[in-house]
Formats: C-alpha cells, sequence, structure tokens
C-alpha cells in the first residue's frame, strides 16, 4: 500500500507541475480584465455538458444576421450545422445534406466558384456541402475595410484564453470608462474593451438590446446578454464540434478503465498473495 | 539476456524454429526474465513509456495521412482531420495528449533512475542511451508542435531556431540550413514533417537498445543492492506483467482524463489561430515540459551562452555515472545526498514556473520595489541544478557515510537482517 500512495503522490506531483504552468499561461492581463471577465456556468461544460440547443440555433441568426458581415468560419460547411451533436441536426436526416433547414440555410449565401463552360469566376447560390465563404477577398482587403481584419470565428473560442466565458464577456465587454492612459494612446476607430489584450479592440460594440428578431414562438427577448449567450453556445459549437459524442465516449471509457484497473489490482494481489517483496 | 535460457522447446515447429531463428526462445526468455523481487511501482514508467511510444508512432502514421504539410494547407487539414474524418476527433488529441503524457512518464522514469542511482555501473549504457532517447524525444516533440502550423508553432520554431544562429562562425549557415531558408517558412515545415515521421523510428531502434542493455546488464532495484541469488528474484511474467498492468490502467485513467475532459489544459490558445508571420503573439511560451530548460536559456542574456547551458544541462546527464562515483547506489542510504536530490526535484519544478513567466514578473516583493523577480530566481535554480551535478555528487561520493544496507534483496524483503553487519559495498 505504501507504493500505491508513492505512485499517487507522483501522480499528484506531476499533475500539479502540469496545473502550475496551465494556470500561469493563463495569467498576466491587465487589472480591468479580471473584473470584465465574467464567469458563466456553460452548459457544456462538465463531464456531461451539452450545448444548449436551441440557444446555438439563435446563435447562428445572431452570427447570420450580425458577426457575418465581417467574420468569416473558416472551418465550417454548412452540412456541419446539421451533423450529430449540431445545433440543427434532425434524427431523420441523419446524412445533413438532406436537412431542409441547412439546405435553406446553405442557400441563403452566395458562394464562389468557377463557370464550368467558359472557366470565369462566378458566384453561385450555395448547398450544403459549401463551405462557408471568406467574407473579404483576403487579409489586405478585410483588414482595409475594418481597420484590422476580423479573426475568424469558427475556432476563437477555443482560440482565446477564458473560452466561451471571454467570448461572452467581449461582446458585453464595452461598457467601462477608460483609464487615462489609455484613452490617450486610442486612436480614432478603436475601442476600449477590458476583455481584450491590452484593452484597445477595434470592432466597436456590436449588440444592442432588440437588435433582432428571434424567429420561433417560444423565443426570449433579443437582449444583450441573451444575443451575447446565444452567439456563444454557437461558436463553442462550432470550434468543439464533437464535445457532446467526445464526452460520451468518455465517460464510457473512464468506467471500464476504472473496472479493469480494479480488476488488475484484485489480480495483482492475488499473484503476489505468497510473495514477499 | 542475461543468465542460462530455460525455453525448452516442445513442439515440432518450435524446435525447427529453435534451430534456425531462436525468436521464440527470444519472448520466452523475456517473458521469464529474473527481476528483482522488490520493484516498486516506480519501476512500471519502464513499460508505461513503452506504450506512450507505440500510442504515438500508430497515431502518428494514422494523422500522416490526412495531414498536409504545406504552410497554407497544414492548419486547415488537422481541423478537416478532426471535424469530418472517422475518429479524427480522438486520434489527433491522442497524438497531442499523448505527447503530454508521455513526457510526464519520461520524467518520472528519469527521477527514478537518478533517485535509485540506476546509472551506476554496470548500467551505464542504459542510462546514456536512455539520455540518447530524451534527446531525440525532445526533438520530435519540438518538430511535431511546428506540424499543426498555428500561431506557437510558428513562433516557437522562429525562436528556438534563432538559437542556432548562436553559435559562432557557423550559426547563421546552420540555421539557414535548418530552416531551408531565411525565416521558417513551406521549406522548414517540409522538412520538419519528414524528420518528425523519422525520429520516433530512431527512438524506437534505441528503446530496443536500452531494454537489451537492461537485461544483460539486469534491473536495478530500490535498495540498490545487486541480485544475488535466485531467490532475490521473481519472473517477469506474470509478477511484473499484472504489476504493471495495474500501474498502466491507473495511467491511462490519468490520459483519459486529459483526453476526454481537458483536451486542450496542456496545449495553448494562440495554437488555434493560424501562423501569421506579421504577428507575434504577446507571450511565447513552449510546451510545459520544455519550460524548465526553456529557463535555464534564458537564465543568462548572452544568447550563446544561454544556449551553451541550455545544451550543458542535458549533456551532464551523460557524464553523470562518473560524476557521481558512490558505491550506494539508492539514495535511501545516502542520507545528506538524498535530502540535496529532493531539492534538486524541487529546483526542476521551479525552473518550469520560471519558464512559464515572464523574467521580469516578481515571485515576491518586499516593501516597495525590493523583491526577487523570475530571472533570478532561474538563475537560482540554474546554479542549482549545475551545482547538483558537478559539484554536490562528485562531494557526497568522497565525504558521505553510507547508512547500513541489507546484504541482500531477500534479507531485505524478510526483514531478518543481523544487526551490525559489516557495509557491503554494492558491485
Amino acid at each position: 500500500m505504501k507504493m500505491l500512495k508513492n505512485l499517487l503522490v507522483a501522480t499528484g506531483l506531476g499533475l500539479a507541475a502540469i496545473g502550475t504552468a496551465v494556470t500561469v499561461n493563463a495569467a498576466g492581463s491587465s487589472e480591468g480584465h479580471a473584473d470584465a471577465m465574467k464567469h458563466m456556468d456553460w452548459s457544456f461544460n462538465g463531464p456531461f455538458g451539452q450545448y444548449d440547443r436551441d440557444a446555438a440555433q439563435r446563435g447562428y441568426q445572431v452570427y447570420k444576421e450580425v458577426c457575418s458581415s465581417c467574420h468569416a468560419l473558416d472551418q465550417l460547411a454548412f452540412r456541419h450545422l446539421g451533423d450529430k451533436g449540431a445545433p440543427f441536426f434532425n434524427a431523420d436526416f441523419p446524412n445533413p445534406n438532406d436537412n431542409p433547414l441547412v439546405k435553406g440555410f446553405a442557400a441563403d449565401w452566395d458562394v464562389p466558384d468557377v463557370d464550368s463552360d467558359d472557366g470565369s469566376a462566378m458566384t453561385r447560390t450555395g448547398i450544403p456541402a459549401d463551405n462557408f465563404p471568406p467574407i473579404y477577398e483576403n487579409e489586405i482587403a478585410a483588414a482595409n475595410a475594418n481597420g484590422k481584419a476580423p479573426p475568424d470565428l469558427s475556432l476563437i473560442v477555443k482560440a482565446r484564453n477564458g473560452g466561451a466565458d471571454y467570448v461572452y464577456s467581449l461582446l458585453l465587454g464595452y461598457d467601462h470608462e477608460a483609464p487615462a492612459e489609455i484613452a490617450e494612446s486610442m486612436g480614432a476607430g478603436s475601442y476600449y474593451n477590458p476583455v481584450m489584450e491590452g484593452g484597445v479592440i477595434a470592432m466597436p460594440p456590436q449588440l444592442q438590446d432588440g437588435l433582432l428578431d428571434y424567429e420561433g414562438e417560444n423565443a426570449p427577448a433579443a437582449t444583450k446578454e441573451q444575443m451575447a449567450y446565444d452567439v456563444t453556445q454557437f461558436l463553442a459549437w462550432s470550434a468543439d464540434p464533437k464535445l457532446e459524442q467526445r464526452k460520451r465516449v468518455g465517460f464510457g471509457t473512464m468506467i471500464y478503465l476504472f473496472l479493469l484497473t480494479i480488476l488488475l489490482y484484485l489480480s495483482y494481489r492475488q499473484v503476489w498473495k505468497n510473495v514477499k517483496h | 539476456m542475461s543468465g542460462p535460457s530455460t525455453y525448452v522447446p516442445r513442439t515440432g515447429f518450435s524446435k525447427w524454429m529453435d534451430e534456425r531463428l531462436p525468436i521464440i526462445r527470444m519472448g520466452s526468455d523475456f517473458m521469464t526474465y529474473p527481476s528483482p523481487r522488490n520493484l516498486n511501482y516506480w519501476y512500471a514508467f519502464g513499460g508505461i513509456l513503452t506504450l506512450c511510444l507505440i500510442t504515438q508512432i500508430v497515431t502518428g502514421i494514422i494523422i500522416a495521412m490526412h495531414y498536409t504539410p504545406h504552410i497554407d494547407l497544414a492548419f486547415d487539414s488537422v481541423q478537416r482531420f478532426k471535424r469530418d474524418v472517422s475518429f479524427g476527433w480522438l486520434i489527433q488529441p491522442l497524438h497531442a495528449v499523448g505527447a503530454s503524457m508521455f513526457f510526464l512518464a519520461v520524467y518520472i522514469h528519469m527521477f527514478r533512475g537518478l533517485y535509485y542511482g540506476s546509472y551506476k555501473a554496470p548500467r551505464e549504457m542504459i542510462w546514456m542511451i536512455g539520455c540518447v532517447i530524451y534527446l531525440l524525444m525532445m526533438a520530435t516533440a519540438f518538430l511535431g508542435y511546428t506540424l499543426p502550423w498555428g500561431q506557437m508553432s510558428f513562433w516557437g520554431a522562429t525562436v528556438i531556431t534563432g538559437f542556432f544562429g548562436a553559435v559562432p562562425f557557423v550559426g547563421e549557415s546552420l540555421q539557414q540550413w535548418l530552416l531551408g531558408g531565411y525565416s521558417v517558412s513551406n521549406a522548414t515545415l517540409q522538412r520538419f514533417f519528414s524528420l518528425h515521421y523519422l525520429l520516433p523510428f530512431l527512438i524506437a531502434a534505441l528503446v530496443g537498445l536500452h531494454v537489451w542493455a537492461l537485461h544483460h546488464a539486469g534491473q536495478n532495484n530500490p535498495i540498490g543492492i545487486s541480485v544475488k541469488t535466485k531467490k532475490d528474484t521473481l519472473s517477469f511474467h506474470p509478477y511484473y506483467t499484472v504489476k504493471d498492468g495495474f500501474a498502466v490502467g491507473v495511467f491511462l485513467l490519468i490520459f483519459c482524463f486529459f483526453l476526454f475532459y481537458q483536451p486542450d489544459a496542456l496545449g495553448h490558445a494562440d495554437n488555434y489561430i493560424k501562423a501569421d508571420p506579421l504577428v507575434t503573439p504577446p507571450h511565447i511560451v513552449p510546451e510545459w515540459y520544455f519550460l524548465p530548460f526553456y529557463a535555464i536559456l534564458r537564465a543568462v542574456e548572452n544568447k550563446l551562452f544561454g544556449l551553451i547551458l541550455m545544451v550543458g544541462a542535458i549533456a551532464v546527464l551523460f557524464f553523470l555515472p562518473w560524476l557521481d562515483f558512490s558505491k550506494v547506489r539508492s539514495m535511501r542510504f545516502r542520507p545528506i545526498t538524498r535530502w540535496f536530490f529532493i531539492i534538486f526535484i524541487v529546483m526542476c519544478f521551479i525552473l518550469g514556473w520560471c519558464g512559464a513567466e515572464t523574467p521580469d514578473n516578481m515571485v515576491f516583493t518586499v516593501g516597495d520595489g525590493l523583491g526577487l523577480n523570475f530571472l533570478w530566481l532561474s538563475r537560482i535554480a540554474t546554479a542549482y541544478y549545475f551545482a547538483y551535478f558537478i559539484i554536490i555528487l562528485p562531494a557526497m561520493s568522497l565525504i558521505e557515510t553510507p547508512k547500513e544496507r541489507p546484504a541482500s534483496i531477500t534479507e531485505a524483503v524478510l526483514g531478518h537482517a543481523d544487526r551490525g553487519a559489516p557495509l557491503v559495498p554494492a558491485e
């Protein structure tokens, strides 16, 4: 048993070391940052976490009507919206390309293509198999139109320390007074947002109460907070679309491994029963 | 293999085979290998590491089927693998989390070797081959981290290859030769991919030598007293297969916790941003397993001296069997050195902490502006790191009086040690 204790202590030490490295990396921003960060109890946290499907569906509407005027979803195809675990999954359409909602969303977009007759550049109506099209021709055009190129949103929740909390807080983080030293150095077309690294952001505040009307009968009122919450649910799914599947498989695997480990321990006790060591 | 083989071929086929290629004999001897009966769980990490290597190679081969080593496509090809390929969502994090678990296990394995004196005669070759394996692991991990072509991939590669430029006279040429150009570019990515695929197979070959040397010289054990009689040993199977099996189970539980519930906790958020040569991330930090060496590298202002220190920190390990020439292997019987060893481990953790922090940040402050910053903390820890190998261990080998040791493993296990027996030097 002493050896078992040793093993546990060693594991603990190792994990503690890793933990230190991780938390230390996450730290190191301005003071205002800590105040402005909102810590939400996200439905997808925890060992059995799942996305709030209704919120993620509304989140797609927020993305489409607000964010998509500047931000692309580089890693997403329309068909992904109807995958298992995705906001618009429908068990009647295991192949998301057949899902009428997905078809409809794809048709809302024009995607670049090449004319198969004469080879000229053209645009056509999107189909589920298409990727979400880029918003700007290229990085330079994106930067030129916005001061700074708006980042891709498909991975934004994974690409920022703080994850979903960060995105949610950033969207709501515009109601803070800029400290004098930052206010002085801020040029035109930049805004104070303590959630942002350095406190200055090129994106103007986007969300305001009643900015859009949510579709659907039981839809909540489109308050700032509600929209920020919904679009964060959508973007969290977009960054980690296999989260639900991973956690489900993970739980089964952990149970299996746990039982196996107990059996191995009992076997060990049995095999070593008459051996002094 | 040490000791005479006990394998007796029984069937016609195995007799035929044994005369031509004694591979069944080899397997049988492996399974019945006489192992010291007092091995504890710290000795399970050899098996765990073998499992880690196999996992990395198998998952890596699958990922390579879907990965595209091109600067415009690499990042997206990893995402596509995770999103659209069957079980890609599982296999990619298995490989990424697996790398961290591999290093966790190798560090425990190395500290185990340091504590029980497993590097001493007649096991110097086991130890030095192990050091080469560790060096190759570091190279492989560094190369592999570049491949997803995220921001940290790109900037990590830029910083690390930059240090080669500090080598006198040939530095610039060396750096360009490594990069295949003047900066980290497509040529760099393609050669890194090629080498990342090559090195694990070299590691596998060296692991073969490592285990061969181990089976030739025999395993060390927690009391560091050599095996003397057959009573000191147990057959590898079933005794250690089942004991290692249990340890593997515990290890896999920890592995799976990270894999399924915290797959990104050991990485950096920045690496989910596609590499952009025009945007430098605010904090360029290597993966956790390199942090102690990164701290040593940054402990001095001079780039070349920093590089020498970092290389020296690993090179000194190769000389350890001769720096520590005490005849006593296990720290259990070295009352003073034992404490120096514990401080050494603490210093390694402190170095890791320093590596993750900005050098100018304060560890603590006393009053107004006084205190200790991470730069000086890393200098103290670096000094101790080297002093441990170069001063403390040789000095202790000369002056320390070891504790009384049991005459044999059997005696230690059965506990009827003859009090006042003369100290038996470990051969």
